[in-house]
């Protein structure tokens, strides 16, 4: 899916701001991230804890709320062209669960301990699609076959509890995927599981994916669930977007430290042993006074003068490729951006 | 006799069973041989629940074992008693998985290093001690201003640096690593990984690294041992093991772990062996070949016994009856 997408997405998010305001000052987690998505498409954001992949994330899921937390004015997230910040309780309950959906990493903290899987499959239905009880409980039967539990109409009457950590995600995918949302965000949902159990979870997001259709947004640190399941990724760092372009420039062609400092940080399986790893010295900055300049400066191998007193622009390299790095203006001094393809 | 000189911790037919109740054994390691050499890094993979960790603290005789042999430096360790035992302790160290558990809240950095310098009576004088904890701090890239602060005013892999410190301060010569990064950052993890590359070139150190993250194992150890349920399924080099996996589940593993490389991704896509099932529980299992429930190449034979290790090519051992002779 390298070609550009002719129409419209159905998801953009536009200068999207949000703080936190805690005892020791206003914690800025995300710092003006922009994104778009389109139907049918798998969009990874990857990065380290603390970035602010998850509460971009739950901000367009509309989870972001409470007297604390501020979502600032001119931040706008668009779906199929309303803003969603502007729904009033009616339609945030449509929104939420019937057009878009959500798959949590700890499914046993997200799941109701108290309630039959199978009621936590109906409830959804029952509110969104207007069944029944007895429609509901043959779809959510009908749910937990699709989504590989054996033995449904059984387990439906069990309890989160009673299942393990990979039916558990599977019954998260289930709940999720009940009302055939347009839109899925999957906010690491493999990161608890095993690898074997991984491989499962991850093809069954993208069977579902293929079948409806549905826009995928994969939130991850893991690049190589992000190799196997993503068409575009978007680099976040310490709250703000570094990098985003389709799969193959981020992994081929990245234009921003952080992103070829990432990619070669991980060691891989199919390599020889022993390369010595890239090692980003240092810790992400803190939130709570966030650099002026580039938030990568204090650990870029690059870093000028400038870095650090003002945020990079956006330069495009084409093809939805952009990167946020002050290396791409004309005055910066020529680096040579490592050619990860002809390394291999 | 030159190998055995070689071979600094020898694990012969080592059991561990727990008793969950009146009549369920969980047997969380079961049956395992293995030797580590001097200088040398072992790997132990395998998902949660297969015992890795049980098997890394049984070596280290910080579990008592249930049957079979762990031999440090030829004493049995499990055998130990007052001074030797002490002695054993200052050899071999660990290092946790959970960097904000592991460590005492309410013990500055150099309280948690100087502990065991003063169990073992290592420094001589005041100043010696407070040198070999500063010596201990630099060693794991930190600094003098670090040690009379409290845990929590540090990040996970700051941390982490701390629990390598405090195993690294009495000169262990072995050291257990239990999932010492699966808690970190990938940009930290990379930190760590380098950190304990550098301190074993440097210092001369044995791992015993325990982890799940088969991609890691491979990059540090000289050798991997894959787990499954508490039983061997396949030891051998690390390159070996990815270049030629025999058994089943060593396969379905390799080919389960993501590449962070699209097109390398695109093409193993058909290739995928995909397992079907979860991981049976340890409690009670039946008797036969652990993997025989979700191997596609089990029969009759699997789940009658339990297939012997083999060494099918030279040190290449795996414990399946299908694996054809090399």
């Amino acid at each position: 899916m390298d070609t550009p997408h002719t129409n419209a997405p159905i998801l953009q998010v536009e200068d999207l701001r949000v703080s936190f305001h805690t005892y020791a000052g206003e914690v800025k987690a995300v710092r003006g991230v922009s994104l778009e998505l389109h139907e049918g498409e798998a969009l990874a954001i990857v990065g380290e804890s603390g970035c602010g992949k998850s509460v971009t994330a739950k901000a367009i899921m509309g989870l972001i709320h409470g007297k604390n937390t501020e979502i600032k004015p001119g931040s706008r997230i668009l779906y199929h062209g309303e803003n969603i910040l502007e729904y009033n309780a009616r339609q945030m309950r449509h929104y939420k669960g019937g057009e878009c959906a959500i798959v949590f990493q700890d499914a046993l903290a997200s799941l109701n301990p108290t309630m039959r899987v199978g009621r936590q499959i109906m409830e959804n239905l029952m509110i969104h699609k207007g069944m029944d009880r007895a429609e509901a409980a043959r779809e959510a039967v009908r749910m937990l076959g699709l989504v590989g539990i054996p033995d449904p109409e059984k387990r439906v009457r069990e309890y989160p509890h009673q299942f393990s950590g990979g039916m558990r995600q599977r019954v998260m995918i289930a709940i999720a995927f009940a009302c055939a949302p347009r839109m899925l965000i999957c906010d690491e949902p493999t990161t608890a599981l095993d690898v074997t159990i991984q491989e499962q979870i991850l093809e069954l997001i993208r069977d579902l994916q293929r079948i409806h259709h549905t826009a995928v947004i994969l939130i991850t640190h893991d690049l190589g669930v992000v190799a196997n399941m993503a068409q575009r990724v978007m680099v976040m760092y310490s709250g703000v977007v570094v990098e985003c372009g389709s799969c193959e420039d981020i992994f081929y062609r990245p234009r921003h430290p952080y992103t070829w400092a990432l990619i070669r940080s991980v060691p891989r399986l199919d390599l020889e042993n022993k390369q010595a790893l890239s090692n980003i010295p240092g810790a992400p900055p803190d939130l709570l006074n966030p650099p002026a300049g580039c938030p990568f400066c204090t650990r870029c191998d690059y870093c000028m003068d400038i870095c650090r007193e003002q945020m990079p622009a956006v330069t495009h390299f084409g093809k939805g490729h952009e990167a946020a790095c002050w290396l791409h203006h004309p005055m910066a001094p020529h680096v040579d951006m490592p050619d990860l393809e002809a390394e291999q | 006799m030159e190998a055995q000189k070689n071979t600094l911790l020898q694990v012969e037919h080592l059991k561990k069973y727990f008793q969950v109740g009146k009549s369920a054994t969980l047997k969380a390691v079961d049956d395992v041989s293995f030797e580590i050499r001097r200088g040398e890094t072992l790997g132990l993979v395998g998902e949660s629940g297969c015992g890795k960790t049980t098997c890394g603290r049984t070596c280290i005789g910080l579990y008592s074992k249930t049957e079979g042999l762990v031999r440090f430096d030829g004493e049995d360790v499990h055998a130990l008693s007052g001074k030797s035992r002490e002695r054993f302790k200052r050899r071999a160290q660990m290092v946790f998985q959970d960097p904000y558990s592991s460590l005492d809240p309410r013990m500055t950095v150099a309280e948690i290093i100087g502990e065991g310098i003063d169990i073992h009576g290592l420094a001589e004088s005041k100043n010696d001690r407070r040198d070999m904890i500063y010596r201990a701090l630099e060693q794991v890239g930190l600094n003098q201003e670090h040690a009379s602060r409290f845990v929590h005013e540090f990040s996970g892999g700051q941390r982490q640096r701390i629990g390598i410190a405090r195993a690294l301060a009495i000169q262990p010569e072995f050291i257990v690593l239990d999932e010492p990064i699966s808690a970190l950052d990938v940009s930290i993890q990379a930190q760590v990984v380098n950190l304990l590359i550098g301190l074993q070139q440097k210092m001369g150190l044995t791992y015993l690294f325990v982890a799940h993250d088969l991609s890691m194992v491979k990059h540090i150890s000289d050798r991997v041992m894959v787990l499954y349920l508490g039983a061997m399924a396949e030891m051998t080099t690390s390159a070996e093991l990815y270049a030629h996996p025999m058994h089943p589940y060593t396969k379905a593993l390799l080919s389960a772990i993501p590449i962070p490389d699209p097109r390398v991704e695109r093409r193993r896509a058909q290739a995928k062996i995909r397992l079907g099932g979860e991981v049976p529980s340890p409690i009670n299992p039946p008797p036969g070949c652990k993997f025989q429930g979700r191997c596609p190449y089990a029969t009759e034979a699997c789940r009658r016994q339990s297939p012997p290790m083999r060494e099918l090519r030279p040190g290449h051992f795996v414990a399946c009856f299908h694996c054809p002779d090399a």
